[in-house]
């Protein structure tokens, strides 16, 4: 059995990561990346949860969390087509068109 | 034993992570990623899961990914992807992923091969009878079935939303478009491809 502080200790981390790119980086497609590791920091602690419990609503919201990782990186990345063919740049210092 | 895998996993997860995030290039990023996701996977698969790390692989390894690599080729950010692409089967690039990866496929043969002894009940306790898939299925079409609804419609409204906010041609769009050098304000893939041949050109004529 795997001690439940070291799983979520793992998912603070990887959480962390996560926000330090999203926060770090300034290329569109790498702060959607970092999502990307935010969200799995996340399904982590509820598969955790899942199993300490020892029933299945943590895998449950697991398949929705996965769900919701899907949708928005489908519009993400529709986003991050939209913004290249306008600027021609994925850097979001530039995207200053709706700064007043 | 378990621990130390568990360890083993999660540095593998955490190294790939922290590269992932300090890549310098989208390719190398997406590898990283990937492998940290398998690492993941892995983790599940101890918890006493497979089914969400088979998940995991499926969906994130498999079809995330996917969409992410297709955008960036098709994204094709000038000559410093081309030259990403040109290291593309470059072994020195896929070096420290495939490093990665094989460490995680090391555990996967030692868990089940179950010299470690590697059988739910073992791994997560006494591991009651509601935890398999079955009881998953029931759940979810039971108990949790307006949420599944309700992520049918998040589904459909994130396709619709992708479909239209990349359609070629937004009206409302055609008076916000910046100057382009080319002068004209909707790029079409008949008008892209003759740009990115003269890139190919010139790169190749630099290198060549």
């Amino acid at each position: 059995m795997i001690e439940i502080t070291w799983i979520l200790a793992l998912s603070g981390v990887l959480f962390a990561i996560g926000l330090f790119g999203l926060l770090s980086r300034r290329n569109l497609l790498f702060m959607l990346i970092s999502l990307e590791i935010m969200l799995n920091g996340i399904a982590l602690i509820f598969i955790a949860a899942s199993s300490l419990h020892g029933n299945v609503n943590g895998q449950l919201m697991y398949l929705f969390i996965l769900t919701l990782a899907a949708c928005e990186v489908a519009v993400g990345l529709a986003l991050v087509i939209g913004i290249y063919r306008q600027q021609q740049d994925l850097d979001v210092d530039k995207l200053t068109k709706l700064k007043g | 034993m378990i621990d130390i895998i568990f360890c083993i996993s999660a540095a593998v997860a955490i190294i790939s992570a922290l590269l992932t995030v300090s890549a310098h290039n989208v390719v190398h990023a997406l590898l990283y990623l990937v492998t940290m996701m398998l690492a993941i996977a892995l983790i599940f698969f101890m918890l006493g899961s497979p089914f969400a790390a088979a998940l995991q692989i499926i969906v994130y390894a498999g079809a995330v990914m996917v969409l992410f690599v297709f955008v960036t080729m098709m994204l094709h950010q000038g000559e410093r992807s081309l030259a990403a692409e040109r290291q593309l089967f470059n072994p020195q690039v896929a070096k420290g992923p495939l490093i990665l990866s094989a460490l995680l496929v090391i555990e996967l043969i030692l868990l089940s091969l179950g010299s470690v002894g590697l059988h739910q009940e073992i791994l997560t306790g006494s591991l009651p009878v509601d935890q398999t898939v079955k009881q998953l299925a029931i759940q979810l079409f039971g108990s949790y079935r307006v949420l599944v609804v309700l992520a049918a419609i998040m589904l459909l409204a994130a396709l619709v939303s992708a479909i239209h906010i990349t359609k070629q041609g937004n009206k409302p769009d055609t008076k916000a478009k910046p100057i382009h050098k080319s002068g004209s304000t909707e790029f079409t893939p008949v008008e892209i491809e003759p740009n990115q041949a003269q890139t190919n050109k010139k790169t190749r004529g630099e290198h060549g």
